[in-house]
């Protein structure tokens, strides 16, 4: 019985066990019900629960985010911000999508927002980073199908409904739509498209990187030049996510931002 | 899942889980310059290990029809320093050493003499940019042969005449696309493309292509330092497309 109810703690420490043999009373409700039923079965002195349940100040919380996705979540971000600035600076090199001659200037980057000092310095920042960011985002995927946690954050048709109220509530000032699981609609549809960037990022960066051996991956993004552009659109799609993120995350204090590093969320908006 | 829990539990689940975090931290590393200069040329060898894993030797990079090869004023001019380095057509040789049976002097005609190959692909540069040209040589494998350089060696090194020099791997040299290329759009080369001689291979980026070639020299070993003029300066020595 002890074990069932430790199950529930998606993350028990390993010395829980140990902890209810030497009849610690300290605990959570699973552990004191535990103690209880024991004293009950032994018909040994009573210890009466309602009176400690009263003692213990309870506080409502959910282990958000699994060990690894706290990991990759950080992982990307770190190399999200390296890929970009040093991107931005191997841009600079060739800032258009034309032809060479004549070079149309697109966007002249001030050199201050990118990283690696010049080309080849950047190319270095890129060419390290691209596996972190490939590796992590692969296992980032690939753990949240395995585990099933994807039912969370993954945005599907069902969430449709919710994303105008959500926007409205947002951007202005509407009802604050009721919180019915752990991510709202509108955050649903964020960090679906950001793994949707991050995707396309990946694979129009395999093309970029070595177009002659990954050919048929060219032809699917329409050859060369457009890969280039996809590219680029996939940055500006993270380069749209992230302030909206960030905001949101200022806005939502510290006990959300801390459950990105601790994985707990003390006293969550949501119930279930 | 909600669950309800005592508050100093909590903050102590909290912080365990935290400390698993810190691995992530160590990537603050990159944040000190000295160490970040050798982290990322570390990266770009990784990268350059995995593209030589990579290479399909024989998988052909794309071609392309007359009509997709731009003007040829088009094909930009690309040089590190001057694009004429007044090369003597007259006196010209090429010379060939290292691991080889018949080093020594080769002259144009002898290597125009070999079979030759025209193809229409694609020039891509480091910096973005690129080009499909039409370009008219004989195949490095072709000429490999003529000296009797032992293919089973690493690297095949070039030195120019402008100073300029360059390695790539035996396999990339070896890619049947890779030409001794000695003409542009049916014309010979010229001076701002790289006369007499120059190499063009359309799996690996612009730089590699070196021009105005001088000589090939075949090794197994290469200097730390003297790879490539921008490679010795940080980019990939790989260069492989």
């Amino acid at each position: 019985m002890s074990n069932e109810e430790e199950k529930k703690q998606p993350d028990p420490p390993p010395d829980r066990a140990a902890d209810a043999e030497a009849g610690a009373v300290e605990g959570t409700v699973a552990k004191l019900e535990t103690v209880a039923a024991e004293a009950v079965a032994a018909e040994a002195a009573p210890i009466q629960p309602a009176a400690k349940i009263e003692e213990l100040a309870l506080v409502r919380a959910a282990y958000e985010h699994p060990l690894p996705i706290r990991i990759t979540h950080w992982v990307n971000a770190i190399s999200l911000f390296v890929l970009v600035t040093s991107g931005l600076r191997i841009f600079r090199a060739f800032p258009s999508f034309g032809p060479k001659i004549p070079e149309k200037v697109l966007l002249d980057i001030p050199k201050s927002l990118t990283l690696g000092g010049w080309l080849g310095g950047a190319l270095q920042w890129h060419f390290t980073f691209m596996w972190l960011f490939a590796v992590s985002g692969v296992v980032y995927v690939v753990y949240q199908i395995v585990s099933g946690h994807y039912r969370t954050m993954l945005f599907t048709p069902r969430d449709i409904p919710g994303v105008w109220p959500m926007a409205r509530h947002y951007f202005f000032f509407g009802p604050k739509p009721p919180a019915t699981g752990q991510y709202n609609p509108l955050q649903k549809l964020a960090y679906t498209s950001a793994i949707l960037f991050g995707a396309l990022a990946l694979l129009t960066g395999i093309v970029l990187y070595k177009p002659a051996q990954f050919s048929w991956l060219a032809f699917l993004f329409g050859g060369f030049h457009l890969t280039r552009v996809w590219h680029f659109a996939a940055m500006c799609g993270f380069l749209a996510f992230i302030p909206g993120h960030l905001i949101m995350v200022v806005l939502h204090g510290w006990a959300n931002f801390y459950s990105m590093l601790s994985g707990w969320k003390r006293e969550p908006e949501y119930q279930e | 899942m909600i669950t309800r829990l005592e508050d100093k539990e909590l903050k102590r689940q909290s912080r365990r889980q935290l400390l698993k975090l810190a691995p992530v931290a160590a990537l603050g590393v990159f944040a000190f310059p000295r160490v970040s200069d050798r982290l990322v040329a570390a990266g770009v060898r990784f990268s350059d290990w995995a593209s030589g894993a990579l290479f399909r030797s024989r998988h052909p990079a794309q071609t392309f029809s007359n009509s997709d090869v731009v003007p040829f004023a088009k094909f930009p001019y690309n040089g590190y320093d001057v694009l004429d380095p007044e090369v003597d057509f007259e006196k010209w040789t090429l010379t060939v050493e290292g691991d080889v049976q018949h080093p020594g002097e080769y002259t144009l005609a002898q290597i125009q003499g070999l079979p030759k190959l025209n193809q229409n692909t694609r020039h891509v540069c480091v910096e973005g940019w690129d080009v499909v040209g039409a370009f008219g040589g004989t195949p490095i494998s072709n000429f490999l042969a003529l000296v009797g350089a032992n293919t089973g060696a690493r690297f095949l090194e070039v030195e120019c005449a402008d100073d300029y020099y360059e390695s790539i791997d035996m396999a990339s040299a070896l890619h049947p696309q890779s030409l001794l290329c000695y003409e542009m759009y049916g014309q010979p080369l010229d001076r701002g493309h790289g006369a007499p001689l120059r190499l063009q291979m359309p799996t690996k980026l612009g730089y590699k292509q070196a021009k105005y070639l001088d000589t090939i020299r075949i090794t197994n070993v290469l200097k730390p330092g003297k790879t490539g003029y921008w490679e010795d300066q940080g980019y990939s020595w790989f260069g492989g497309l």
